[in-house]
């Protein structure tokens, strides 16, 4: 008991207890650090210098050519005018067709759409075999679709033109569109495939035990848990088929040009003077589609690369 | 077959490429049986637990459930409920939905998978969770719906994966008594794999302890505590871990054993089988067959120390005692009033400890 009475007795030495007088609370935070003038400063900084040059294009795109020539790329627009995005959508020459980026557009999106649906579809239940059902020569498979993604197009860009003439695909969009499936399918895979990876073994089990099998587990119980990741593979896939430029030029044909083969001949077009607000105008035109992916599923996107596209 | 084995597993192998997890393993499950494998992390009960349940494919051996032979079938196809230590609750659906998926499936009417989820929710109280997600469930509901899950398939028997794994403790303690009381009223067989004895100990009818792959003792709770089949056995079965002396069992007057400069004599010591033996062995003691104070006085056996070290746990007293330059454990009462540094007698009854063969490690 002694011992006990003793430790007790050295705890209280001092009689005034400094908690009393000492700080409390939320510790006061300076608004104006060196810390936050450094880092906001920064920040605003790079900000402007990648804001610039959208600024420059938007302002030059309301302007018409008159004000331009007066060479003053930074002032904004005295009289605003709308006529050089109409005519870049619809009335630009490329070639021999002057319907603007219009046709382009609708190429584009006719690329676009079944190329993003028919990849990830494929790609997502790629994965899902590779990380939940190993079947013999998985693990090959995986490594001969990894080095797939390492391997340049450029090797690959001519034997796909003799495959595609074989089979009598050669310069039409059902081709375009192949391509595009097949040259987004290693990175896709990896993708969805570590994502799939990352969901609980255990939840697959006792979907097993459930009864479902290998289609029930993938719609009823991975496709529903793993929206992040397909928004996030529709994001590569929209933005990646959509800025395409090489595959639109090689394996189609003019009337079927994407958008951004045509924005490049509008813009490049030698004849008359260059038109410098059509072709701010039809930039901005080919951009929107990309920009707005990003608007919309901004955040979806940051969730899916955090939960899934990182991790090995 | 036996008609009263519920699950019967022969010669069962199974290897992971070249890691051999299970070799040649046999068990047989009574029907009604609560069956707890136990064993230290990575012995391979989650393993043997998912070869019976058809999660991974044996490399050799059947299995039988209900006298069935199922080493080839799918996992819904063999009559179990299976419930896993992260509860596996499918994220996206209800509770409701979570039990009614396995029916669904299996393609039963809407009125009867109906009636079962309402059922289950009932024996398990979570009716009134039947509508929410898992996400928004405590991790002893989730776990009372996983039970649900398995509960709602009628099956014949239940496989439990560490199931109060990730709960706390007060609520593993509570969720374990309402598995018991549904053993006791369902009365199907269960396995139940998990590395906690006292889960182990209070659950079962029968404890199979594994190492390596390997079965060491299949035998009641009762049995495994008095009369581990070896030394492992032994020291993994009771907190604190049973006290052992190194020694010899030497003859003479009567049977001895002898270690440093004491003897202990074994005439009441039950020798496995009845045959004594002499030589190098291991001499186990409890640290509750352990007496100290007025009670040490009478014992057998008397050894004088000094106390090292008290955890004081409130119903108990746990005391590590220095006793000649060898550390033992001493399961004291909770109002003894022991410091380190006291010296304290501590006595024991020969009768009441394990004999190990030096070796084999075997009980002798
Ligand atoms: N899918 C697997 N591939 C390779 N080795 C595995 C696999 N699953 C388990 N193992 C190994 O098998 C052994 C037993 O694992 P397990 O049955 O999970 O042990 P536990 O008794 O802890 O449940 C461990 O050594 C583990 O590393
Ligand atoms: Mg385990």
């Amino acid at each position: 008991m002694g011992n006990v009475t003793r430790a007790s007795a050295d705890v209280q030495v001092s009689p005034v207890p400094q908690e009393m007088t000492g700080p409390r609370g939320p510790k006061p935070r300076t608004v104006l650090s060196r810390r936050n003038i450094m880092i906001y400063g920064t920040l605003i900084m790079v900000s402007l210098y990648y804001m610039l040059p959208l600024y420059v294009m938007i302002v030059t795109s309301l302007k018409g050519m008159p004000e331009i020539r007066l060479g003053n790329i930074f002032s904004p627009p005295v009289e605003i005018t709308f006529q050089p995005w109409v005519k870049a959508w619809a009335e630009a020459c490329t070639g021999l067709n002057c319907d603007g980026l219009s046709r382009g557009f609708f190429n584009s999106v006719r690329i676009l759409i079944p190329s993003v649906l028919l990849s990830i579809a494929i790609a997502s239940v790629n994965g899902y075999a590779l990380a939940n059902w190993r079947f013999k020569g998985s693990e090959t498979f995986f490594t001969i679709l990894i080095v797939g993604a390492f391997i340049p197009y450029q090797v690959m860009i001519y034997p796909i033109v003799i495959m595609l003439r074989e089979v009598g695909l050669y310069g039409s969009l059902t081709g375009l569109v192949i391509v595009h499936t097949i040259f987004g399918m290693p990175i896709l895979t990896l993708l969805f495939r570590n994502y799939f990876a990352s969901v609980p073994q255990e939840l697959f089990k006792a979907a097993r035990v459930d009864g479902a099998g290998f289609w029930g587990i993938y719609f009823r119980i991975m496709v529903p848990m793993s929206l992040p990741i397909f928004v996030v593979a529709m994001i590569l896939q929209v933005t990646g088929i959509w800025n395409d430029f090489l595959f639109g030029v090689i394996y189609t044909k003019p009337d079927l040009y994407p958008m951004t083969v045509q924005l490049n001949n509008i813009v490049n077009s030698t004849q008359g003077v260059k038109e410098y607000n059509v072709n701010m105008a039809a930039t901005i035109l080919t951009g929107l589609v990309p920009l707005t992916i990003y608007f919309i599923s901004g955040k979806l996107f940051v969730r899916g690369i955090a939960a899934g596209a990182v991790k090995g | 077959m036996e008609t009263n084995q519920s699950i019967s597993i022969k010669n069962l192998a199974l290897s992971f490429g070249a890691l051999d997890v299970l070799k040649d393993l046999n068990l047989d499950v009574g029907q009604g049986e609560f069956l707890v494998l136990l064993g230290s992390s990575g012995c391979g009960k989650s393993t043997l637990l998912n070869c019976i349940a058809g999660l991974l494919d044996v490399s050799d051996g059947q299995i039988f459930i209900g006298g069935r032979n199922v080493t080839w079938e799918e996992p819904s196809e063999r009559g179990i409920g299976m419930v896993f230590q992260s509860y596996a609750l499918y994220p996206q659906m209800t509770v409701a939905g979570n039990l009614s998926f396995g029916l669904k499936n299996a393609g039963l009417p809407k009125a009867e998978i109906e009636e079962r989820v309402n059922r289950a929710a009932k024996v398990l109280q979570i009716e009134p969770l039947l509508s929410r997600k898992p996400a928004a469930l405590s991790g002893g509901q989730r776990q009372r719906a996983a039970i649900g899950r398995a509960l709602v398939r009628d099956a014949d028997v239940f496989l439990f994966d560490e199931p109060l794994s990730n709960l706390d403790a007060k609520l593993r303690a509570d969720l374990r008594v309402e598995i018991k009381q549904l053993h006791q009223k369902l009365s199907n067989t269960m396995i139940y794999v998990t590395h906690d004895q006292i889960e182990a100990m209070t659950l079962a009818d029968r404890i199979a302890i594994m190492r390596g792959g390997q079965i060491l003792q299949l035998a009641s709770p009762n049995e495994i505590y008095n009369r581990p089949a070896n030394k492992y056995v032994a020291e993994f079965i009771g907190s604190p871990t049973m006290n052992f002396f190194e020694g010899d069992i030497v003859g003479g007057d009567g049977l001895r054993f002898s270690t440093g400069d004491q003897f202990f004599p074994l005439e009441g010591y039950e020798f496995h089988n009845g045959t004594p033996v002499q030589g190098p062995a291991w001499f186990g003691i409890r640290p509750e067959h352990m007496v100290t104070g007025a009670e040490a006085d009478t014992a057998a056996i008397r050894l004088n120390g000094s106390v090292e070290l008290v955890e004081p746990l409130g119903s108990d007293t746990l005391a590590r005692v220095a006793v000649a330059g060898r550390s033992l454990w001493v399961r004291m009462d909770g109002q003894a009033l022991v410091r380190d540094g006291d010296s304290v007698t501590v006595g024991f009854d020969p009768a009441r400890a394990n004999l190990f063969d030096k070796s084999s490690e075997n009980r002798i």
